[in-house]
């Protein structure tokens, strides 16, 4: 199992080490800043590291590296997604997680990556019943804590970790009862020079906000579950009736959650919202390119594409790029040669558009690669996939809740081949 | 306030201070200078100094103190043993603490101290706790369990925890049933044999209804555990597919994949034919669809697990190749994979698309992955002969761009796609000789060296180009000068009359000026043919190569299975069996598929392999180049010129040493020389004797029974003719083996006469004519009795069936094993060589009945020590109707007796060469198990005899 966890900073200093077995000197960290050294992008350093003796499975999250340390067989994907859970954690606990927020809480850290593992087994990840045990930091608890001498460590065993819904606690109270359901729906996509889509897919998630008195069972159904026949759930989801009946029927965590994620691949499905014509050529001889964009809305149900931005990775032999966007601002960083052109919304009677010439190094020859464009966007009130909910009710409990269910979609990974 | 203040106190007397503060009479103090030691220790400062003082502050009623002490103990017990001790008194007093939070926090802090003196004292309040009446107690004293393990084995042993623990897996909390397992799971790992999870169907039962109700991890915990079960029979399989498939919905990756392996590996137990064999394919594709939308590390070790889940079954993921699409900001780590993906799952189906993806990549920036695209595009070629031409000409588009790399690349997929489809695409030759400046990898020169060297007679001015090499013959890599030499060797033999100096010059770099021995040792060998006899050295330098197969880098079938039994662990990652790497797993059992149902390889054959008479170690299946060797000197002339049975020996031995020569010489298993020689002397006294006084020169023969293990691997191949049952048809020769021709087979007795049925498809492009066959000698005689009847020519794809009668009258020679038949068929295009073995019951004669009277004086008469006792198992069938159906193979029965309910047949066989085989067979009402003796005076045949009974009576 997981034997030990160290955090290394961008600078590759490890600035916390925790030891679940016997101690595991950090020179086994060498391994790993020798990978890091060869990789020529932080991101690009493997996930799997063999050494000697050990195996670093490592994850890059927020600028710092989570190096866990194993011994013997274990898989790498509990590893890695239970270190996922940790970032989650002390997020969940500091708001951020950064190297100073980290430091500025190192004991509860200690606490907290104590009770998460014993000897290597998960022991509690999941948040509700971690706050049982060790209180998150306010600057009031501290405050109080200071006066009074009390501590932030639970005394009593959580109530959510043996019954049959360890995910929510009892007692939960609320002088508001509201559930809020946010459909966002990411599009990945990548469409070739003449236009025409490659690949597309949607990652949809539900991520829920319930905060709700008591132990309501809520259910959840859809005008057109048939959409949804590649799904993962949250453990509260009774699979069986989803199974039988496509509703989800569940018992909320409390709080913050993501209750279902789930993937529409099937092309025809998937409506393209916004189109590029570009134009980027340079001539063999010539120290000029010319660089033309112009994005249009396309499948877009009606609703405006807002939040745009647009970046491209332009090739190394480029030197600086002068152009004038129709709308928004454009930047090019001569170092890194990426280009970002900030557009905003999209108006579809006046479409955007950024053209000019970029210039290349003299006596430089014709760039072999052709530039990638990277596209965001969001669009509000739209699920791309036709995804509605039907209806939400509530069972078990009196009180009426206040209900809210909110559509929204955005690019994933959105890429458009020159 | 935070707590990055208690780094700040870095004046001198650090410890000192500490110390004093430590010792404080006010908790609060007392609580931050504790606090401040973790936060030293977190950052790997030495703080061991302050043991003592801090394990003063332990008790305490204040929680968080105690946690915080707890947590600085288990780092520094160790270093300091004696002052542990300390520590013993609270633990013990805590573990009867009445809130049960406490109690397990003892326990589990207790387990985390690894110092001998204090485990002694843990083993009371641990099996306490393991009974404790707190659920969340008895699963932390699990864990602690393996932790004692890790520390003291024979401890914990010794005083029954392992037990304990076992009782565990029943427990009514599911939480605590999944520590149990991988409490469990952890110990075995470090005990391969100790079967300590031993999995029946009441375990199973419990464990699946605990999956459903446990936490994510122990879900995996729990899947990890199932996929180590061998199902009885395929509903069980089935069942446990059922309650496993929601877990593909979780949102957990680690739960999906352990739930895939589990399917995965229990799929195969079922039948191809049911309706849920197919739902469960389409419901594996989803979620590891889903799993290539994770974040990239995730993406990763998924896409590795892909890669052989698309190998063993590359029908769930056929139609979803574009998710394989490399996106350009991927880590490279993820695009190389992908790519590997993309390849696999190439078919005639998708390849435009393919190929035309993998021309983008071949322009993107990075330079590993624009390598490795260039040749996947080789790769494509080499897989889907109909994309060929296209993947031909992308590669020449590639090679225009002039982009070094990528041209020094393409070359060396052109000239795998060469070897591929001969003759073909010479007509690009051209323009790879324009790039030939460019060329600075010793692999690309190497290629471009073979290509010229190989198609020599085609490029007017080869000799000049090979010239140009030579001159810098020193500075080049060995891979380079190796193919340089061949080359130009090659080249000599197809224009001598204008290379002579050329050659000459190349052979006196090689021999005398480099000092690699591989380089001389190949000069010389060139040399030495062509001084000699310039006619071989053609035929070896400028042999036909075989074709290379489609995938190259496919995972041997073995290993494959076997990394399938391991999905989601590192072993899949790194796609090595988990004995090769991972420390502490030494002597790892070896995980197996189970078989499908109905499969001819079933559980008591390998049982079979014990109980039977010899003890000789399995012997190895004849190496290809054995058999070469040994039907070299078959000539395939009609079979009735055969040569005379009785043949000088020593001839023979002779031709076999120069098979064996010449097999080494063209690069392959030079083993087959010593192999060939030591077969000779025993193949003389075989030939010497005639077929009539066969039985003696076999008993004289040293036994027989190092080929027995080849039987039980043949799997469904063992057939066998009876009455009515012949066995299903094996592949004999495959259709790569064979360039395009492909053998399957059986062998049948009907009627007195031996048949063998064989199917013969012609997977080549071109027609097959002019077939023949031929058998090399064997045990007992067996040679073609008229020629091979293909009447029309086989077009491509076409199958025929062809029924060869066969005669007993060939020439003899003793095989290895015994029923060993080596077969030589010929066409048009060459001769191909396989062997196969046929059962016994073959040569059962009809005519096999002994008189009784006889019968008791030979089975007096052949001596004890040729008796030979086997075990058939499992058969129900009464002692009538077993006789009955033996008799269908012509195995009699003269005599049957019973004695306090047992049932004994006495049955006699009689062998084509006139050899009498006796049998006693007991049969025991109730009993499956039957009691097989058997006595002949050629013991070595005893074994296939039974064989045949087993086969006779399970079938």
């Amino acid at each position: 199992m997981i034997h030990s966890l160290f955090l290394v900073n961008a600078s590759g200093d490890i600035f916390l080490e925790k030891h679940w077995k016997s101690v595991v000197s950090r020179s086994v960290c060498d391994y790993f800043f020798e990978a890091l050294e060869r990789a020529t992008e932080p991101e690009n350093v493997p996930p799997v590291i063999p050494t000697p003796h050990h195996f670093l499975i490592n994850v890059l999250r927020h600028r710092i590296y989570f190096v866990a340390v194993i011994q013997s067989e274990v898989p790498p994907l509990f590893v890695i997604e239970f270190l996922h859970r940790v970032v989650d954690t002390f997020q969940d606990y500091f708001g951020v997680c950064t190297e100073a927020a980290i430091k500025d809480n190192v004991v509860v850290v200690y606490e907290l990556l104590e009770e998460m593992l014993d000897n290597g087994f998960p022991l509690a990840t999941e948040s509700n019943i971690l706050k049982e045990l060790i209180k998150p930091p306010t600057i009031l608890r501290t405050v109080v804590n200071t006066i009074t001498g009390s501590t932030n460590v639970g005394e009593q065993l959580p109530t959510g970790q043996l019954s049959v819904v360890p995910w929510r606690r009892t007692g939960v109270k609320y002088t508001n009862n509201e559930a809020y359901f946010d459909v966002v729906e990411e599009i990945d996509a990548i469409i070739d020079k003449s236009g025409s889509t490659i690949t597309a897919e949607i990652q949809g998630v539900i991520d829920a906000c319930v905060k709700l008195t008591g132990m309501p069972d809520l259910t959840l159904s859809f005008m057109n579950p048939r959409l949804l026949d590649d799904v993962s759930f949250h453990p509260c989801v009774r699979f069986k009736r989803w199974e039988a009946e496509r509703i989800l029927s569940f018992i909320p965590p409390d709080g913050n959650f993501r209750l279902l994620s789930y993937h529409v691949s099937s092309q025809n499905l998937v409506a393209i919202p916004v189109y590029v014509k570009h134009n980027i050529s340079f001539r063999e001889g010539s120290s000029q390119g010319r660089f033309e964009l112009t994005l249009g809305p396309k499948q877009t149900m009606g609703k405006a594409v807002e939040s745009v931005l647009v970046s491209s990775q332009l090739p190394r032999g480029v030197l600086n790029a002068s152009l004038s966007p129709s709308q928004g601002t454009y930047t090019f960083d001569p170092v890194t040669k990426l280009l970002s052109w900030d557009v905003g919304k999209i108006n579809p009677q006046k479409l955007p558009s950024l053209k000019g010439s970029v210039s290349l190094q003299t006596g430089a020859s014709k760039p072999d690669e052709n530039p990638t464009i990277n596209i965001q966007f969001k669009i509000q009130q739209l699920a791309i996939s036709g995804l509605k909910v039907n209806r939400l009710d509530m069972y078990g409990e009196k009180y009426k809740p206040f209900k809210g269910i909110k559509y929204m979609t955005k690019a994933g990974k959105f890429q458009v081949r020159t | 306030m935070t707590d990055s203040k208690y780094f700040t106190t870095t004046k001198k007397g650090e410890i000192f201070e500490l110390k004093a503060e430590l010792n404080s009479d006010k908790k609060e103090k007392k609580k931050e200078a504790v606090k401040k030691v973790i936060a030293s220790m977190t950052v790997g400062k030495d703080v061991s100094a302050l043991f003592p003082d801090v394990v003063n502050c332990m008790q305490t009623d204040n929680l968080e103190l105690k946690k915080l002490v707890y947590l600085y103990l288990m780092n520094y017990a160790k270093s300091q043993p004696d002052m542990a001790i300390m520590a013993v008194n609270t633990f013990v007093k805590d573990c009867e603490d009445p809130n049960p939070l406490i109690r397990a926090l003892a326990v589990r802090t207790m387990g985390c101290i690894r110092v001998d003196k204090i485990t002694e004292y843990l083993c009371e309040p641990l099996r306490k706790c393991l009974k404790d009446e707190d659920p969340y107690v008895r699963k932390t004293a699990a864990v602690c369990v393996a932790k004692l393990h890790d520390i003291n084995a024979q401890l914990v042993e010794d005083q029954g925890f392992l037990d304990t623990l076992k009782d565990l897996i029943s427990d009514s909390n599911p939480m605590v049933v999944a520590n149990a397992v991988a409490a469990l799971s952890e110990i075995a790992e470090s005990h391969p044999n100790s079967n300590l999870l031993d999995l029946n169907p009441q375990t199973i039962n419990k464990l699946l209804t605990a999956l459903n109700e446990c936490t994510e991890w122990g879900q995996i915990f729990i899947l990890d555990c199932l996929a180590n079960y061998m199902p009885r029979d395929d509903r069980e399989s089935q069942s446990i597919c059922e309650r496993v498939t929601p877990r593909l919905s979780h949102a957990n990756s680690a739960v999906v994949l352990s739930a895939v392996k589990v399917l995965m590996k229990f799929m195969e137990m079922l039948p191809k034919d049911l309706d849920y064999y197919g739902t469960l394919l389409k419901k594996l594709a989803p979620p590891l669809v889903t799993l290539l939308s994770a974040e990239p590390e995730l993406q990763y070790v998924a896409l590795r697990n892909i890669n052989l889940i698309v190998q063993k079954r590359p029908e769930i993921l056929k139609h979803e190749m574009k998710v394989f699409f490399v996106k350009y900001n991927d880590p490279i780590y993820v695009k190389l994979e992908k790519l590997d993906i993309m390849i696999r799952l190439a078919s005639q189906a998708n390849i435009a698309q393919v190929l035309a993806e993998l021309k983008e990549y071949a322009t993107e920036v990075d330079v590993d992955f624009v390598r490795k695209a260039v040749r996947a595009i080789g790769r494509c070629a080499i897989k889907v002969e109909q994309s060929a031409e296209r993947c031909v000409s992308t590669l020449l588009d590639l090679i225009q761009t002039k982009v070094n790399y990528v041209v020094q690349e393409a070359i060396v997929v052109i000239k795998d796609i060469f070897r591929k489809y001969p003759n073909k695409y010479e007509s690009v030759i051209a323009t790879l000789c324009e790039n030939l400046d460019s060329l600075d990898e010793p692999e690309a020169r190497a290629a471009m060296i073979w290509i010229v060297g190989e198609y020599a007679e085609r490029i007017d001015n080869a000799d000049e180009l090979l010239e140009s090499f030579l001159e810098g013959f020193h500075d080049e890599s060995t891979q380079v000068q190796l193919q340089l030499l061949t080359a130009i060797v090659k080249l000599f033999l197809k224009k001598p009359t204008e290379t002579q100096e050329l050659v000459q010059q190349v052979l006196s770099l090689a021999t005398q000026d480099s000092d690699n021995p591989d380089l001389r040792d190949r000069g010389y060998i060139y040399w030495r043919l062509l001084s000699t006899d310039p006619v071989a050295a053609k035929e070896v330098v400028l042999a036909e190569k075989p074709l290379i197969s489609e995938e190259t880098d496919l995972i041997e079938p073995t290993l494959l299975e076997e990394l399938i039994c391991h999905i989601g662990t590192l072993a899949s990652v790194y796609h090595k069996p988990p004995s090769a790497f991972v420390e502490g797993s030494r002597g790892v059992q070896h995980k197996r598929i189970p078989a499908r149902a109905g499969s001819g390889e079933s559980a008591e054959s390998s049982d079979v392999g014990q109980s039977g008479p010899s003890e000789a170690p399995p012997a190895v299946i004849p190496s290809q180049g054995d058999l070469l060797g040994d039907l070299l000197n078959l000539d395939l002339a009609p079979p009735t010129a055969t040569v005379p049975s009785v043949q000088p020996s020593m001839q023979m031995g002779a031709m076999d040493l120069l098979g064996g020569g010449l097999d080494s010489l063209m690069g392959d298993d030079s083993d087959t020389l010593g192999g060939d020689i030591g077969g000779s002397p025993s193949m003389g006294a075989g030939l010497g004797a005639a077929p009539a006084a066969m039985p003696a020169s076999l008993g004289a023969a040293p036994a027989v029974g190092g080929g027995l293990g080849d039987l039980f691997d043949l799997g469904g191949g063992v057939g066998m003719p009876t009455g009515s049952y012949v066995a299903p048809k094996t592949v004999w020769l495959l259709a790569m083996k064979g360039k395009g021709l492909e053998i399957s087979g059986t062998f049948a007795r009907r009627g007195g006469i031996i048949q063998m049925d064989l199917t013969l498809t012609n997977k080549a492009m071109s027609v097959m004519t002019d077939f023949a066959i031929q058998f090399n000698r064997n045990s007992f005689g067996l040679a073609p009795a008229g020629p091979l009847q293909v009447l029309t020519p086989l077009s491509p794809n076409q199958t025929i069936d062809v029924s060869l009668p066969l005669s007993t009258s060939g020439p003899v020679m003793k095989m290895e094993p015994l029923n060993n038949l080596q077969v030589a068929v010929k066409n048009n295009i060459d001769v191909f060589y396989f062997s196969c073995q046929y059962p016994l019951s073959l040569l059962f004669v009809e005519d096999g009945k002994m008189d009784r009277q006889v019968f008791l004086a030979t089975w007096k008469d052949i001596p004890n020590e040729n008796e030979a006792h086997f075990q058939i198992k499992d058969i129900h069938l009464n002692s009538d109707v077993a006789s009955n159906k033996l008799q269908g193979s012509n195995i009699f029965t003269i005599a049957k007796r019973t004695v306090e309910g047992q049932d004994m047949l006495y049955q006699s066989v009689k062998l084509t060469n006139g050899i009498w085989v006796l049998a006693e067979m007991r049969i025991q009402t109730g009993n499956p198990n039957y009691t097989l003796s058997i006595r002949c005076r050629a013991p070595e045949v005893c074994q296939f005899v039974y064989l045949c009974y087993e086969l006779v009576l399970k079938n």
